[in-house]
């Protein structure tokens, strides 16, 4: 009896928790059912959720009408550049903090982990002075965006040295008396030992660079050099409530950011545990 | 012994020193071009006048002063705290009724996992522009299924009470699935000893729950509520893609006032005085949070 109990109580509880996933869905539903509609059927009353012609003309007209292959580009060559420097720089920093001994290592770590606490907008304005024809003149070119993202993070130095302060000294210390330099143990022991931590950082850094908004927006000017984010708001700019080309245009935006997710997903929630348990 | 220590020390110094100039040189760089000069130059900006056409005037204290009687701002402000005093308990709240609901195993979990995920992977760009539609006062799906079960239609974008929840809803939405796997994997960190004595000692569920669950999720909840109100704080994207800060300014956010006084107006002296002044807006909520949350943070479970 009890058994049959807790055997129901068990099947509530999952369908229910099928149940409102997919009600979770529903925004991401509605704008793929809507990409394909006419522009007629998205006015329609009741609704209708599967098109009766499925509208791929509305993805081509997305090309047609803005530079959308360029967006992506841009977006595709910021963002995977970005990943990879950020994650080495972040990592090197990290060994030095982790395993060199150099006078003032703990307060320098203190100073990046300080920096921290400075919410962006307060480097915001400087940052954009900094970018234009007055000091760096970097302004409407990809170094903007590059350059910054590339040179280390404080947030992903603070993690991967936890990582590698995790890692036995054993194998170091051998190479060590074997001869072997700092950057001989960097790149052929300590890196492979941290492919783990080293995927859960390039995950985060190439989200957040993927759908970073702010930034592109103040630095670029010429449409064909705009990544995915700005483009967005720019077609909604002109097509305001052209639903289904603007819907289009948001899924393929979203699409490579989602199967990486798909891809990835145990790096991303590792990443997201230990953000709470550390604490 | 201890000579020897230190001996070995300087030996390592001396043979690390330069490896670690070589290792730390890009991400210094960066550090102190993108981030430590912009910090000091944002201070001296604070106390200037500048459009970046003519050159930047010192003004003194101007910048405060205009602070206060700058009534957007304090509008601008005044959204902001609303905003954060639904978001922050809001995500907190949803994300570990959540996380409760997805801490079992059975075949097929992972991918319910990843269908809670999904929202949080997309850009708030893409967010809302889908949730812009969806809140369409005419056509959107909310109103269509408040229309047919018979409620009146929500002006969610469009009417000054409406247009602050409506972003919250959206948000709460995008970020409920991260939120929640912080709180899954602290709850799976939780040692199952605990329960089982508990129950011996004839502790139902509920009792269960208050006692051991949630103050040993205290660090979760102590590091939601603050990152949380940290990032409330500067809450942006969304604004300027679906509201621009209407109608009139019942939107109109203090992240979004400062973008305007910066890259409309360029009031450059002016924006960089309202950043630190949210800086200090922002320090001093985190550090009243500590005091109050901060003792009673567990770390240990034994």
């Amino acid at each position: 009896m009890t058994q049959m109990k807790k055997f129901l109580g068990k099947g509530t509880w999952t369908v229910s928790l099928v149940v409102l996933s997919l009600l979770s869905l529903v925004p991401f539903l509605w704008m793929i059912s809507t990409s394909l509609k006419t522009r007629a059927e998205v006015f329609t009353y009741p609704p209708v959720f599967i098109p009766e012609v499925p509208q791929w003309d509305n993805y081509i007209q997305v090309f047609q009408a803005f530079p959308f292959a360029r967006y992506a580009l841009n977006t595709a060559f910021v963002t995977v550049t970005v990943t990879v420097f950020q994650t080495l720089t972040s990592a090197m920093a990290a060994y030095a903090f982790a395993r060199l001994v150099f006078p003032g290592r703990d307060r320098l770590f203190l100073l990046y982990l300080g920096t921290l606490m400075i919410p962006g907008v307060v480097t915001l304005i400087p940052s954009y002075i900094l970018m234009t024809d007055k000091f760096l003149g970097w302004i409407d070119t990809f170094a903007a965006l590059i350059v910054p993202a590339s040179l280390g993070g404080a947030f992903n130095t603070f993690l991967i040295r936890q990582f590698f302060l995790s890692l036995p000294r054993e194998l170091e210390d051998a190479a060590l008396i074997d001869g072997a330099t700092p950057f001989q143990i960097f790149f052929r022991i300590t890196l492979p030992l941290s492919k783990s931590i080293l995927a859960i950082v390039s995950i985060f850094v190439f989200m957040g660079t993927w759908n970073s908004f702010l930034w592109p927006l103040l630095m670029m000017s010429t449409p064909e050099k705009q990544v995915l984010t700005v483009g967005l708001a720019a077609m909604q700019g002109r097509w305001n409530t052209r639903w289904p080309e603007l819907m289009a245009g948001t899924l393929m935006s979203i699409a490579p950011i989602i199967l990486l997710l798909i891809l990835f997903q145990r790096y991303v929630e590792e990443g997201l545990s230990f953000t709470g348990i550390k604490t | 012994m201890a000579e020897a220590t230190t001996q070995k020390m300087s030996f390592r110094m001396k043979h690390d020193i330069p490896y670690a100039i070589l290792f730390l040189a890009p991400s210094l760089l960066g550090l102190i071009v993108f981030t430590l000069i912009p910090i000091i130059a944002s201070l001296g900006l604070a106390f200037t006048d500048w459009n970046l056409l003519s050159p930047p005037e010192f003004v003194g204290l101007k910048n405060f002063v205009d602070i206060f009687t700058d009534e957007v701002l304090w509008i601008s402000l005044g959204n902001t705290l609303k905003y954060a005093a639904m978001i922050v308990p809001g995500s907190t709240i949803l994300a570990l009724a959540l996380a409760l609901f997805l801490n079992r195993e059975f075949p097929g979990i992972k991918l319910i996992r990843l269908f809670f995920m999904l929202p949080g992977v997309a850009s708030l760009v893409a967010i809302a522009m889908v949730w812009r539609w969806l809140y369409n006062d005419q056509f959107g799906l909310i109103n269509t299924g408040l229309r047919t079960v018979g409620l009146p239609a929500v002006g969610w974008l469009t009417t000054e009470e409406w247009v602050l929840p409506a972003i919250v809803i959206m948000l709460l939405w995008s970020g409920m699935g991260f939120d929640a796997m912080i709180y899954l994997a602290a709850l799976r960190n939780i040692p199952r000893h605990l329960y089982e004595a508990a129950e011996l000692d004839g502790a139902n569920s509920w009792q269960r729950f208050w006692r051991i669950t949630f103050p040993l999720l205290t660090p979760v909840h102590f590091y939601n509520l603050i990152i949380g109100l940290i990032g409330s704080f500067q809450v942006f994207d969304v604004i300027y893609v679906m509201t621009g800060g209407g109608p009139g300014f019942s939107s109109r956010v203090y992240a979004y006032h400062l973008f305007l006084q910066a890259f409309r107006r360029f009031n450059m002296g002016y924006a960089s005085a309202m950043a630190w002044f949210l800086f200090l807006i922002i320090l001093v909520l985190t550090l009243i949070q500590w005091r109050v949350l901060g003792r009673r943070v567990e770390y240990d479970y034994v």
